[in-house]
């Protein structure tokens, strides 16, 4: 976490740790743990679905016919991408380079972009149709009677997801304004190293998600 | 301790103004606004828990069943999140936890000021649903009732995942401070026990809130989209709902004591006069609770249908848990024999904690056992249980580290004799409000009811005594603490004699803790 009272050109830290590498690490230690209570609070969904694919898989199977794989396949590719550019940012961070750091977390930042618009364009297509979580679902000629449990499961599934990839955008934008103001250096790059680390684990839960919900078949 | 330095200069003058306070960064400081905001929400959980027992002070009654459910709702959760679960680790523990590393401030202290944000901020949201119907559902939320209630229940509910970030940030922070600020010299086997507790407690709060927050997340999505997870109509289940919530809600429980253990390992060792006895069996005690409490959520929901062999072996479990936790208890005895007790305040507070919790503990061996939870289960006795742990257990051990910290934190001593009396009341309205409860229980009185039959009354007036007695307690607690801000004798650094690091700093200390950064060399507990 940086304070903006503090000097980095020249490996500045704050004041109650004994140097920037004690600092960097630290930040790295409690970025880590945050993230195991990310995989802790998407651990509940997959239970959930997993509780839910086991009682009823015929439900299971015939939700994921309704999806694209085409669609959630561009969006897997596109997210692995970003990943890579992400660590392109860290790279270019450590060579003292903000000029390609800031142009490679804008490239993340747009995959983020088009990641959402791929979403976007799928909700509205089984919005259209009726396909709505639970109660609200009103889709005609479903096969299985609660096949609004497996879009509810859907929704939340990628709804919660999503939203960690909308925050994820907001961080990558704030690294992108701080690397544009020349702030890293190879002394100083805990924010894009943090940044990246979230945003690889919102990449990993959508590697999971991806066969979950689109390849039950 | 170094007297060169300017000592008129410290935390609490470093800065001046309101607006200083709200934007700080100095973990005491944030450890002081924790403090305002959780004896402020301690006193309305505790109003609203006079009305409760305003109501069953005679059958008949005096307010609605509807109105009374929403008393016994905000009661609960006010008081579990937003004033036990806070209480140590956000106040004492900000306070102290790096003042006890030799630290001069927490890991992330920006995250810090966030976690109290996010405190207020789900409080507020808590308290406006208040204005939509309230809820009263109990602080549980059980499914399929709190689906079908009104809607001022999501209210509730989001405050609630609210306040869990805050919690969560709290575990963050407090778990890379151990690890990574310790002072020089300072192993973990250095550390003074209340940072294990503190450090344990920081553990379940990383693993265990995201799972309530995920939990509470779904329950508003079922109640504002239907999406049927706890519905049977679509398949889904309610009993998952209370699979969920105990995974966090048990371990949250060790939330609750675990920093509460740690402050009376403090206390009995400072008061005695004597090193604690069993150092490494206190502190791996705390992990191994914490480690054990993962496993025990099905103790609640013996009689929910869950199957008979899962019920025996949560009920194992739970037993288990009765191993560390008495540990720690001969420990805190074995320290005592042959110390030099004194029976100042806080010490006072320890004695009544191992008291109190330890009926509390064997009550909680009684009903892990399956057959007797079965009688038990939703009667008083469990409420009466549950009291003389959160009650005699942590609520006990937070006046006793608020009495203990008190010359530290503000420098300047209050008075004994209404600390000592405060104590008095305060332990004699426990016991007299809630030891009836457990024969109601045993004798049948279900939980939760607004009204109860004639046989009942003798000892739900005697229990409803001894709640005011408990309040006139608290508020000569308060009048004692406002007492020693105003007009207090000037504390000496080391009022108790203690050995551990915060005492060797001045009172108030500094703005960062201490004028020459601390080396251990020894043990936290050096006195004979």
């Amino acid at each position: 976490m940086s304070t903006a009272n503090v000097d980095r050109s020249g490996g500045g830290h704050a004041h109650h740790f004994e140097s920037a590498e004690h600092e960097f690490d630290t930040s790295k230690f409690g970025t880590w743990l945050f993230l195991c209570t990310e995989v802790l609070m998407f651990g509940g969904l997959f239970v959930a679905y997993f509780i839910f694919s086991n009682l009823f898989p015929e439900t299971f199977l015939e939700g994921s016919k309704y999806l694209d794989w085409k669609f959630g396949a561009v969006n897997t590719a596109v997210l692995l991408f970003s990943s890579f550019t992400m660590v392109l940012a860290i790279y270019y961070a450590q060579q003292n380079n903000n000029k390609k750091c800031a142009n490679m977390l804008m490239i993340t930042f747009v995959c983020g972009l088009i990641f959402m618009v791929i979403k976007y364009m799928e909700y509205t297509h089984k919005i259209e149709m009726g396909l709505l979580p639970g109660d609200m679902f009103a889709f005609q000629g479903a096969e299985s009677s609660n096949l609004g449990l497996y879009f509810s499961v859907y929704y939340m599934m990628t709804g919660l997801h999503g939203s960690h990839v909308i925050v994820g955008m907001g961080l990558i934008l704030w690294c992108w304004f701080r690397a544009r103001k020349n702030e890293f250096n190879s002394g100083y790059f805990t924010p894009v190293e943090c940044v990246g680390l979230f945003w690889h684990l919102v990449d990993l839960i959508w590697i999971y998600l991806f066969p979950l919900l689109y390849l039950i078949d | 301790m170094s007297s060169a330095a300017d000592t008129s200069k410290n935390y609490l003058n470093h800065e001046k103004g309101l607006w200083s306070w709200l934007t700080t960064v100095d973990h005491k400081r944030i450890g002081i606004m924790y403090m305002i905001t959780v004896l402020l929400f301690f006193a309305i959980g505790g109003a609203f828990a006079m009305l409760i027992r305003l109501e069953l002070f005679a059958p008949g009654g005096t307010f609605e069943a509807q109105v009374y459910n929403q008393f016994m709702t905000f009661h609960g959760a006010i008081m579990v999140f937003m004033v036990i679960i806070p209480g140590i680790p956000a106040f004492l523990g900000n306070f102290v936890l790096p003042l006890h590393l030799g630290a001069k401030d927490v890991a992330f202290p920006k995250v810090n000021l966030m976690s109290w944000y996010c405190l207020i901020v789900g409080a507020i949201i808590s308290f406006i649903s208040l204005f939509y119907h309230g809820a009263d559902t109990g602080w549980t939320f059980y499914t399929p009732y709190s689906i079908q209630t009104d809607n001022g229940t999501i209210l509730l509910v989001l405050g609630a995942f609210v306040m869990g970030f805050s919690s969560i940030l709290t575990g963050v922070n407090f778990v890379a401070t151990t690890h990574r600020l310790r002072c020089k010299g300072m192993g973990f086997f250095q550390m003074p026990l209340f940072v294990w507790g503190l450090y344990s407690t920081a553990i379940l709060q990383v693993i265990a809130t995201p799972v309530l927050g995920i939990t509470l997340l779904l329950l508003a999505a079922e109640k504002i989209m239907g999406i049927g997870f706890f519905d049977p109509k679509l398949g889904g289940d309610p009993v998952l709902f209370q699979h969920f919530f105990w995974f966090y809600s048990h371990p949250a429980v060790y939330i609750m004591i675990l920093p509460a253990m740690g402050i009376i390992s403090e206390l009995i060792t400072a008061f005695s006069r004597k090193v604690i006895f069993g150092y490494k069996a206190i502190a791996f005690s705390s992990v191994g609770i914490a480690a054990v409490s993962f496993f025990v959520w099905g103790h609640h929901m013996f009689v929910s249908g869950q199957s008979e062999l899962a019920g025996v072996i949560f009920s194992f479990l739970t037993m288990l848990v009765g191993v560390p936790t008495a540990i720690k208890t001969f420990n805190w005895v074995a320290t005592m024999y042959k110390g030099s007790i004194q029976f100042q305040s806080p010490m006072l507070y320890a004695l009544g904690f191992l008291f109190l919790f330890t009926i509390g503990g064997v009550t909680g061996i009684m009903l892990a056992t399956m057959a007797m939870d079965v009688h038990f289960h939703d009667t008083y006795f469990v409420v009466a249980h549950f009291h003389y742990v959160m009650v005699g257990g942590t609520l006990m051990a937070i006046m006793g580290g608020i009495y203990y910290w008190f010359p530290k934190m503000f420098g300047k001593m209050y008075s004994e004799l209404g600390a000592q009396l405060s104590f008095v009341l305060i332990f004699v309205g426990f016991n007299v409000t809630f030891f009836p409860q457990f024969i109601l229980g045993a004798k049948g009185m279900p939980r939760r009811y607004h009204d109860y039959p004639e046989a009942f009354s003798f000892l739900n007036s005697v229990s409803s005594i001894g709640s005011w007695t408990i309040g006139l307690g608290f508020i000569v607690a308060l009048i004692v603490i406002i007492h020693g801000l105003l007009k207090g004798a000037k504390a000496p650094d080391n009022p108790w004699g203690a050995k551990t690091l915060e005492w060797q700093t001045t009172s108030p200390p500094p703005h960062e803790n201490f004028y020459t950064d601390p080396v251990v060399t020894g043990g936290p507990y050096e006195y004979r």
